[in-house]
């Protein structure tokens, strides 16, 4: 096989790594508060704002820097769900749709009125790695073990604590689950952290490898959002497994034709498994 | 121990329940028989606090419950099986008891009640990986029992446990709460199998349109002749 090949392929798995991080978060506050966070992309570009500024302006040491973006993505995951999705919860999908779109359109606008449309870099140049005559990003692969870590300790919590059972089963049957003393709403709040986490560590990551702007979100939010409904909405695994699909579709087609082409290719995968498999790939 | 004083409730401007009166003492077991729509399943609820009771007033030994929320209700010693099980399906059996042991109290003693409900109900515990929704319908009654009494109740509420069971299976789940009963609990039970479930309580309610009929001993009931031409076909 060609060496190339091989080397699009390593890269495209590694990439999979920091969208699968993403599918997860965005299916878990789907699978359990049962709204989708439209928005979601763009609380990753503020997660990255967060690490510019205090590593890149503020000169506070990396691996801090990175935790205080992850832990006030977080906190913007709870503020999220008490202004905007909490007095919608009642309301149609469309409605809960339109807010959360709405989220999406001022988050842009604001870091646009804020910090212009520059593209800013944190200037973290990491090597390049030659292994075997094939060359493989550091960043990448740092991006690939974290988010692998990160996926292994949330099935780890979602596994083992009465926390995460409780966030497993409301998710099977939300109306049932006071009778077993889980307040509903603060587990929706859990899991709005956990979300807004995810999405700050996938920041961190990113951050490492792309320019920020206010428009950064647009370039992950459709992937993103096509992986889940891949892989099945609320669907933890099915959405990790189609990330690696989607990533490798983009990576393979990139390599024989260009970077554009191979999203039209991914796009054009996914609405036809739509037809073939309306409820995802992984749905039985 | 558990009492109820002219409780109403409904659904928005349906009224389902209209000033029922219940009371049931420690270690006894009290049933609710009536026919379908008679507002068993609503009283059940609002006992567990899923539903709130826009008059009346309910009390656990002596102290007030009646506006506290479902969540806070099971941490007062009221564990309710709910009508059709509604187990979480792809958790293992074990998982749903793990969270029918989410309140503090029942995670410190964790260890102790699963042993002691796997005691009660030794198919669970051969069971006990298998994801709960792929099992029979027995032995999901089994686990949701199991889930409720992770919680250690003082009061074990069951709505229709038998509903949606094979005959055979119906007779398990009776002799299910008859063991539960030897164990000391306190349990208020809803059925529509009026004849199997007065064979399993000490007393019990005649609930019809949301109002208390009657109400009597068991004996009592089985012989009353309203209740044996109407619900037990004699």
């Amino acid at each position: 096989m060609d060496i190339y090949l091989i080397e699009a392929i390593i890269n495209g798995i590694l990439l999979g790594g920091v969208l699968a991080l993403l599918a997860l978060g965005l299916n878990l506050i789907f699978g359990v508060v049962d709204v989708v966070w439209i928005s979601y992309a763009d609380i990753v570009m503020c997660g990255m704002y967060a690490v510019y500024f205090l590593y890149a302006q503020y000169g506070i040491p990396l691996p801090f820097a990175c935790l205080i973006g992850i832990a006030g993505s977080a906190c913007l995951g709870i503020v999220v769900h008490k202004l905007i999705i909490s007095p919608v919860l009642d309301s149609p999908p469309l409605n809960q749709l339109l807010a959360t779109g709405g989220l999406l359109f001022f988050l842009q606008s604001f870091a646009t009125l804020l910090f212009g449309t520059d593209f800013r870099n944190i200037g973290v140049r990491l090597p390049v790695l030659e292994i075997a005559t094939m060359y493989v990003s550091f960043a990448r692969l740092i991006a690939f073990g974290v988010a692998l870590v990160g996926a292994v300790v949330l099935y780890f919590f979602l596994k083992k604590t009465y926390t995460g059972a409780a966030i497993r089963a409301i998710a099977q049957d939300r109306e049932i689950v006071g009778l077993m003393g889980i307040d509903q709403r603060r587990v929706y709040l859990v899991v709005s952290a956990i979300g807004g986490a995810l999405a700050g560590l996938a920041a961190c990551l990113l951050a490492l490898q792309y320019d920020v702007h206010p428009f950064i979100g647009n370039t992950f939010g459709p992937v993103i959002f096509m992986i889940c409904v891949l892989g099945g909405l609320g669907n933890m695994l099915g959405g990790f497994f189609a990330s690696f699909i989607i990533s490798l579709i983009i990576a393979i087609g990139g390599y024989y034709s260009s970077t554009e082409l191979s999203y039209v290719f991914a796009f054009s995968f996914f609405i036809v498994l739509m037809f073939i498999r309306p409820r995802g790939l992984f749905t039985p | 121990m558990l009492s109820l004083a002219s409780v109403s409730a409904g659904y928005g401007s349906f009224q389902a329940l209209f000033g029922v009166s219940i009371e049931v003492s420690r270690g006894e077991a009290v049933g609710v028989i009536g026919p379908n729509g008679a507002g068993k399943t609503t009283l059940m609820r609002v006992i567990s606090g899923m539903l709130p009771m826009s008059d009346g007033s309910m009390t656990i030994e002596g102290q007030a419950i009646g506006d506290l929320p479902a969540h806070h209700i099971i941490a007062r010693g009221i564990a309710h099986v709910p009508e059709n099980r509604r187990l979480f399906p792809r958790l293992t059996v074990e998982e749903n008891l793990r969270v029918g042991a989410f309140i503090p109290s029942a995670r410190a003693r964790f260890a102790e009640q699963l042993d002691w409900v796997y005691s009660l109900f030794p198919r669970l515990k051969d069971r006990r990986a298998q994801a709960a929704g792929t099992m029979s319908g027995g032995e999901q009654q089994m686990c949701a029992i199991g889930r409720a009494l992770m919680s250690k109740p003082k009061v074990l509420l069951m709505d229709e446990p038998s509903a949606g069971l094979a005959p055979l299976v119906v007779q398990q789940v009776f002799d299910l709460v008859k063991k539960i009963r030897a164990e000391g609990l306190t349990v208020l039970i809803v059925e529509q199998n009026v004849q199997q479930v007065l064979d399993v309580v000490d007393r019990a309610y005649l609930l019809e349109v949301g109002a208390i009929k009657l109400s009597g001993t068991a004996a009592e009931l089985k012989n009353n002749s309203f209740i044996r031409e109407s619900y037990l076909g004699l």
